[in-house]
């Protein structure tokens, strides 16, 4: 259909100051990453690589990466076989029941952060779990569940079920017969869930706020109190290397669920 | 039926499987989520006995109420305001042609997916005093004093519209493209202008992309904690504040909970107002 000219620039011109607004300030922590000076000068009036040096350097920053990584792996570790099992669950499931516990099982997304952090706070004091590695796992496997759930159900919803009744009727047992004939077909989505479940650990910041500390303390609550307190530049040369590994992590998964199964 | 048809009997011990399958999930969200905000709920009614002040403080003491006046305030600016801005983005993403719909849709999914903290951070080195918004203006002589763009609610909207116009554009976005494109034609072939067909066919038919975003965006900015803790310049307490200021300060558990049980019933309210005519899951499975 052919418009008018004018509009159509004016369309144009709106669209793409809208997408600058979106990506400009992943943009700008770049150059302010390298700069020379501690000001937030910009452009910056000399380059260095001093702030990743101060990252690669400090011990606090360097423990707290490490504690953020092992998270974010063992929550991985754990929400992706619990996820799939639920998934396979609701795609199979079709009770009132099932569908009830879909809803349950979205709940993190439904509920305010704030709220599920307050009450797990509470939680964790009485059994002994703030500041410990297994409490803040299990707060991220929470979190991650209904991203690799989502992930999986979509995925078993363009798999035909029925090729692992057959494989069932050549007499394999059921697990196996999800092993070796579902589960390939479905790698994709089931890979793509443990990478956002892995991004959503490393990014979650408000119920770390509440349940870590001591030598549990994650990037992010880290991140947070320097921003709160001062504007620390080496926060930049995190953030953009954050930024580097999700934008590489979200390529690989969106990459993962375009290739046919 | 009999107790001992045996399909029936296959039935049951699948739906068994499935239960046992789903069960470890489940167990974890139970633990994680619904134990520990039933026990929120509780504590919103308890103080030393059963009582209701907490919640009539919300009602009557300033700081509370204003608090939930200005979330809703911002929660409504921001839903307006991405929906001005994601709007035209997702027409534009799902008419262009490759490679500009996929550069378009990843300019915002990109952003989807970077830390909130990171996002904060770069708002401030482009916002503040002597930020870099500043320094351009004032290079280009348009301003003489610096410009207080962030350590307030300004600030705080900025920041907050970038975080969530990416809820407002996915599922707008997924609405339009399955809109067929023939009846647009239909529209022009049977001489509608531009403009009346966009009105009558295109708009109508994108609405429940329209209510999606906008139930999303509004929903997610009431619960929103970080941006206005670190662009607020704590002037701009949201109702998530009030929540974690009442616990981390002031051992307030009861008004705390109060506040946050008020907030989720707003929340859930919503959800299912809107889950009637939206299923829910479509809205969710968004990310």
């Amino acid at each position: 259909m052919k418009q008018p000219l004018l509009p159509r620039i004016a369309f144009t011109v709106f669209v793409g100051l809208v997408l600058t607004y979106l990506i400009l300030p992943l943009l700008i922590i770049v150059p302010m990453s390298f700069s020379g000076t501690r000001f937030l000068t910009f452009p910056p009036p000399s380059f260095s690589l001093r702030w990743y040096a101060e990252y690669f350097g400090n011990p606090a920053w360097m423990q707290a990466t490490r504690v953020s990584l092992t998270i974010a792996a063992l929550t991985v570790v754990v929400a992706t076989p619990l996820g799939v099992a639920a998934a396979y669950a609701i795609s199979n499931g079709k009770s009132r029941l099932m569908r009830s516990l879909h809803m349950v099982l979205m709940l993190p997304l439904i509920v305010p952060i704030i709220i599920i952090a307050i009450g797990i706070f509470f939680v964790y004091a009485k059994v002994g779990l703030i500041a410990t590695l297994p409490g803040l796992v299990l707060a991220n496997v929470m979190l991650g569940l209904p991203y690799v759930i989502t992930s999986v159900v979509a995925g078993l919803q363009s798999f035909d079920p029925t090729q692992e009744m057959v494989a069932r009727s050549l007499g394999m047992n059921r697990f196996r017969a999800f092993l070796s004939v579902t589960l390939p077909q479905i790698k994709a989505s089931v890979f793509a869930g443990g990478i956002f479940a892995f991004i959503s650990a490393i990014d979650e910041t408000i119920i770390a706020l509440f349940v870590s500390g001591g030598q549990y303390q994650t990037l992010t609550r880290r991140m947070f109190t320097a921003l709160r307190d001062e504007i620390d530049p080496t926060i930049a040369s995190i953030s953009t290397l954050l930024t580097a590994a999700s934008f590489v992590l979200v390529m690989l998964a969106t990459n993962a669920q375009k290739r046919p199964d | 039926m009999s107790a001992i048809d045996p399909s029936l009997r296959y039935q049951r011990r699948e739906q068994g499987l499935m239960l046992l399958l789903a069960s470890p999930a489940v167990l974890v969200i139970v633990a994680l989520v619904v134990l520990p905000v039933g026990w929120l709920m509780g504590q919103s009614f308890y103080d030393g006995g059963f009582t209701l002040e907490h919640y009539r403080r919300i009602f009557t003491e300033e700081i509370y109420w204003r608090s939930f006046l200005l979330t809703f305030r911002i929660a409504l600016l921001v839903t307006m305001l991405t929906l001005l801005l994601g709007y035209p983005v997702a027409y534009a993403a799902a008419h262009a042609r490759r490679p500009w719909n996929v550069l378009i849709l990843a300019f915002v999914i990109l952003p989807f997916w970077t830390s909130v903290l990171v996002r904060a951070y770069a708002w401030l080195v482009l916002l503040q005093r002597t930020g870099v918004t500043n320094q351009v203006l004032d290079r280009l002589g348009l301003i003489t004093e610096p410009l207080a763009l962030v350590h307030n609610e300004l600030g705080t909207v900025i920041a907050t519209v970038h975080i969530l116009l990416p809820f407002m554009v996915l599922p707008l976005y997924s609405t339009m493209q399955k809109i067929p494109r023939e009846l647009m034609l239909a529209g022009a072939s049977l001489g509608g202008g531009p403009l009346h067909s966009f009105l009558r066919i295109f708009l109508p038919l994108s609405l429940p992309g329209v209510v999606a975003g906008m139930t999303l965006v509004f929903v997610l900015c009431l619960g929103f904690y970080i941006t206005p803790e670190l662009l607020g310049g704590g002037r701009t307490i949201m109702i998530s504040m009030v929540v974690s200021r009442n616990v981390e300060l002031y051992n307030q558990w009861g008004a705390a909970s109060a506040v946050g049980v008020v907030l989720l019933v707003c929340v859930l309210a919503i959800f299912m107002a809107v889950g009637r005519i939206i299923p829910l899951d479509k809205m969710l499975g968004q990310k």
